[in-house]
């Protein structure tokens, strides 16, 4: 199921020197940023850095001004929405993903039905796929069936239909954002829970976080943006701990800039 | 039956809900609508026990409440997807005069009837494009193109009727308005029509894509255009399905009328429908609602004037009646079917 047309660690998408504009404001001047297959990509970056303009760079929401996106070593243009959902990335936007009233099969097939040559929807087949993706990303409860209605799930548990319903469009790439903003600890538990299952089936995933406890948790690398530029990336072992990632930030807020020499070399 | 998991148990307290409780979380506003209808008619039934246990006491019924059926059913969808449509009285009245027009100037009335409904289509997708793609409040939009509409419709018939009595002895005309004797009771085929037309809806409402994607746009927009949906086009498409309804209704009315068009036809409609919609569970918030529910919302309101009648209140009791009807069945559903965000 998981594709494997291309080696894990090898670069799944690379954005080039990416630069966005609105108006007279740059909003990302010349960022760079590689994901690679099968790892999970923490983005951090404080507020306004830029980094929800990356995200949406990368689900193609925005059209880069300057540089070029590849996947898979071909580049695509122009960058649009569907091209990046072609290319096998889908994007689980922060609160707007989901319509809460209708059940939880309903939410994974919609825009993409199963139906027959009439239009008509194939509920059984619907219902044995969502069934399926519940159990490859781990929803184990005996509470909940694809008929469940997803307003009456936790916040952890909505992430998990967001995150099945990128799984049903056999996605490589997943972008989170900000999944577990708002989210108590054991809904954050469950949304890692989800995400390690994605990650062991292969697929790659961008997990976007305020709270940079939650993406040390989960992530193998780490990427800091910081006023439109890279400030400095890093694997997880080039880092003593979460507290050492977190001063490096806090030495960016403050100074500027970040004492990348501190990072270990990775082995 | 085998134990459920220990660590299930101990994280999560909520049991797997047993059939009925799942039918009922699925279909609990229209059965609600049901009730509601079970206990006006015994209300006035118990009132007066002889009568409403006639069933020729019912044929009136059955004749006036299919346009009522069809163009609640059709409501359904526009008020889902998170629109609201005031033109249709306007269209109904519009596809009268069209479908009375075509069959004075000698076209048959299957014929008529099915360009009709082409036509309220049509002008169902004007009003629509008018909407969507100028991006006006429906409310606003609807309020001033019924009047518009209207407006047309009366300098085009220069306050005339009109009517031809002799096809009143056509096929077509029976197609529409005959009727069958089940036990007294005189069912006419355009009850039936309407039966036929709510499961129409009801499939295309639970069971087709374009019904599915209704209620995605109705429920989360952002949603279903990140998924692909053109929401444009299901916005549109409900007003073309208002449109389709409202032609049949103004068909049925003028046969029900024996062949007479008035350029006022439809315009009592307006606020029976939405009555019916609303009594028959469908929540003004979008997203959800249902066919069924509309149906019975339809049979509800249709009763209440006759039914208050003939339960021996005075005639001035009817809108009491219909009004309290209509605030304790909110409520009732407000118990049924929570919003779940």
């Amino acid at each position: 199921m998981a594709p494997a047309d291309i080696a894990p660690g090898a670069p799944i998408v690379e954005l080039r020197n990416i630069v966005k504009r609105f108006g007279s404001v740059e909003a990302l001047s010349g960022v760079s940023l590689t994901v690679r297959k099968g790892e999970v990509l923490g983005l951090l970056g404080d507020n306004g850095a830029g980094k929800s303009t990356l995200v949406k760079t990368l689900a193609g929401v925005h059209d880069p001004d300057g540089g070029e996106v590849l996947v898979k070593g071909r580049r695509v243009s122009p960058w649009t929405p569907l091209a990046a959902r072609n290319a096998g990335i889908e994007t689980v936007f922060q609160d707007r993903a989901l319509a809460p009233q209708h059940s939880i099969v309903t939410n994974i097939f919609m825009g993409r039905e199963i139906t027959n040559a009439l239009g008509l929807i194939r509920v059984r087949k619907q219902t044995d796929e969502a069934n399926r993706l519940m159990r490859e990303i781990g929803f184990t409860s005996k509470v909940f069936n694809p008929d469940s209605t997803v307003g009456h799930l936790s916040g952890g548990e909505r992430q998990g239909v967001a995150i099945a319903r990128a799984l049903y469009n056999n996605a490589d790439v997943i972008v989170l954002d900000e999944p577990t903003t708002a989210l108590s600890l054991t809904e954050t538990q469950k949304v890692f829970r989800f995400v390690r299952a994605v990650k062991d089936s292969g697929r790659t995933v961008v997990f976007i976080g305020h709270n940079i406890y939650h993406v040390w948790d989960i992530a193998d690398r780490f990427f800091v943006i910081d006023r439109g530029r890279m400030a400095f990336e890093g694997d997880k072992a080039a880092f003593t701990g979460a507290d050492h990632l977190i001063g490096m930030m806090q030495q960016l807020a403050e100074t500027g800039r970040a004492d990348t020499a501190t990072l270990r070399k990775s082995a | 039956m085998t134990t459920a998991p220990a660590q299930t148990a101990a994280v999560d307290k909520r049991g797997t809900p047993g059939f009925w409780r799942m039918f009922y979380r699925r279909n609990g506003r229209a059965l609600n609508a049901f009730v509601t209808f079970v206990l006006v008619w015994a209300f006035f039934a118990a009132n007066n026990p002889t009568l409403f246990l006639i069933p020729a006491y019912y044929n009136a019924f059955l004749f006036s409440v299919p346009a009522t059926i069809i163009m609640t059913t059709a409501l359904v969808f526009v008020i889902v997807s998170g629109e609201l449509d005031l033109a249709f009285p306007s269209v109904i009245g519009a596809a009268g005069g069209l479908f009375m027009t075509l069959v004075i100037s000698g076209v048959p009335i299957l014929p008529a009837a099915a360009l009709t409904m082409l036509g309220g289509a049509a002008l169902g997708t004007a009003i629509g494009v008018i909407i969507v793609y100028g991006k006006i409040s429906s409310l606003v939009a609807t309020l001033g193109l019924n009047f518009f509409i209207v407006g047309i419709v009366n300098l085009l018939a220069q306050g005339k009727n009109i009517e031809s009595r002799d096809s009143v002895s056509t096929f077509g005309y029976a197609f529409f308005t005959g009727k069958w004797d089940i036990f007294g009771l005189q069912v006419p085929n355009h009850f039936l029509i309407a039966v036929v037309w709510t499961v129409l809806c009801y499939v295309l409402f639970r069971y087709h894509r374009f019904g599915i994607r209704v209620q995605m746009v109705g429920d989360n927009p952002d949603s279903a255009r990140q998924m692909g949906i053109d929401i444009d086009r299901i916005r549109v498409g409900v007003f073309v399905w208002s449109g389709l309804a409202a032609a049949l209704c103004g068909v049925i009315l003028v046969q029900t009328a024996n062949m007479v068009w008035f350029p006022t036809s439809g315009k009592a409609y307006l606020l029976i429908a939405l009555a019916a919609l609303f009594v028959g569970g469908t929540p003004t918030w979008g997203g959800v609602g249902t066919i069924w529910g509309a149906f019975f919302g339809a049979l509800t309101v249709t009763l209440i004037p006759s039914g208050a009648v003939g339960a021996g209140f005075a005639g001035f009791w009817t809108d009491f009646i219909f009004g309290l009807v209509i605030i304790l069945t909110m409520v009732a559903h407000r118990f049924g079917g929570a919003r779940a965000r």
